[in-house]
């Protein structure tokens, strides 16, 4: 699973990074660790627009997204 | 239908964001600034001596609700969360670019909408500026452009910019001695503060809700082709003009009608014998360009800022400062435009903060993992 980490990142760069790690990891699944509600909303909305599926997560104040691409 | 479902609650916001623009100049705000976030914060800067232009100062009122209405709201939905460190300065210096840029076209880019839905045709050059502005950033975004990222700080720092708000809106309502406030001109014409106040709330509530951002819809439209941040500012668009016919703005008695020239609180785009000024049109859509590289390179519009500022994030909190100094600088140095034209260094003034946005695009990366 690949790992993109936007901790800490202000819009709309976590969207960007993701937006990145798709196109270089087509058909994989994706972990995306978000600190906040508004860039969990904006990578989700992107994922869900690219195919996939959005698993989100709280973990220790992080919120973890896997990207699931739908077959 | 999906898209409608998903976006439902962003273009009700939107609108009822347009309507109580539109109707705030009925309320009292001059015409076509019902909201003006960047007008606003010159008033503020003008209102504290930062300034001395005696018709734009006054302490608005709807600044200090934006602000409060973002952190009651963050509070309440669990999203305040104060944090900073994301390259201050770097926002600071952005955001009197974004001052710079707005006030030589005389407006944010909310007020732009405003003015459109008022009438003012002469906004479809600047908002064709504006996202041009908007893809040159995307331009540094895809490149890895970087602010950086920020960390979590004391409670007590995230609180500064509420208490701020809140302070500033006594000395408004008791009207203190220790500032300045505008007798005519712009500066003299305001709604009631507590109803500017309670505007400032509702639409901090429906921008923090909602994420509504007057750049961000156009950046994710061409970065990500995405439209629901787009969806709000389009309903915002419709609000204006659908309260501004019902209140009677438009026609033989009210103050707008369909027209570049001569519109309220603009550049005139006309000389006296009726001649078009090409070159205002061009500055108009130069500043904007710069509003919409400013503003993308720092993650939102003047507004999105001053809800974050809110929200509890201290690097808006720092573009808010960013945009107090940039007011007072527009107007200082002769920068800043007028209904009867251009300031002195207006074009000087867009053409340095572009060479400085140019520059933060081409340094500010930060390495990806991805």
């Amino acid at each position: 699973m690949f790992e993109v980490d936007v901790l800490g990142l202000a819009c709309p760069i976590p969207v960007v990074r993701v937006q990145k790690a798709i196109a270089a990891h087509a058909g994989e699944v994706l972990l995306v660790k978000v600190d906040g509600a508004t860039p969990k909303e904006h990578v989700t909305r992107l994922a869900e627009s690219k195919g996939y599926s959005v698993k989100a997560e709280e973990k220790n104040g992080e919120i973890h997204l896997e990207l699931t691409p739908k077959t | 239908m999906n898209f409608l479902n998903k976006s439902k609650w962003i273009i009700l916001g939107g609108f009822i964001f347009g309507v109580l623009g539109a109707l705030a100049v009925n309320w009292g705000n001059p015409n076509n600034m019902g909201i003006c976030v960047a007008c606003f914060f010159r008033d503020i800067a003008g209102s504290l001596k930062l300034h001395s232009a005696t018709a734009v100062q006054y302490l608005r009122p709807e600044i200090f609700g934006f602000i409060l209405g973002a952190f009651g709201t963050s509070i309440a939905f669990r999203e305040w969360k104060p944090r900073g460190g994301s390259s201050p300065i770097i926002r600071f210096i952005l955001a009197v670019c974004v001052m710079v840029g707005a006030l030589v076209f005389l407006g944010c880019p909310i007020r732009s909408l405003l003015r459109l839905g008022g009438g003012d045709l002469s906004s479809l050059v600047a908002i064709v500026g504006l996202i041009v502005g908007v893809l040159v950033g995307i331009f540094f975004l895809k490149r890895g452009f970087s602010l950086g990222r920020s960390t979590k700080v004391p409670a007590i720092a995230g609180l500064v910019f509420p208490i701020i708000a809140l302070v500033l809106f006594v000395f408004l309502i008791i009207k203190s001695g220790a500032l300045t406030f505008s007798e005519s001109g712009p500066g003299s014409l305001y709604v009631n503060p507590w109803l500017g106040l309670g505007i400032g709330v509702v639409v901090g509530f429906i921008v923090q809700r909602t994420r509504f951002c007057s750049i961000g819809c156009w950046r994710d439209i061409f970065l990500v082709k995405n439209f629901y941040l787009f969806s709000g500012v389009a309903a915002f668009l419709i609000g204006v003009l659908i309260a501004n016919y019902i209140a009677g703005n438009f026609g033989a008695d009210g103050p707008y009608h369909w027209g570049f020239t001569n519109q309220p609180i603009a550049l005139p785009y006309a000389d006296a014998d009726g001649g078009i000024i090409w070159s205002q049109y061009i500055w108009s859509f130069l500043s904007f360009s710069l509003v919409g590289l400013a503003a993308t390179l720092m993650g939102g519009c003047p507004l999105r800022n001053t809800i974050l500022a809110g929200e509890g994030d201290t690097d808006a909190g720092i573009s808010l400062l960013g945009y107090i100094a940039g007011g007072a600088i527009a107007m200082n140095f002769f920068i800043a435009s007028g209904t009867g034209g251009m300031g002195k260094y207006g074009s000087w003034g867009v053409v340095v903060c572009l060479v400085i946005c140019l520059a933060i695009g081409f340094i500010m990366r930060e390495k990806e993992a991805a």
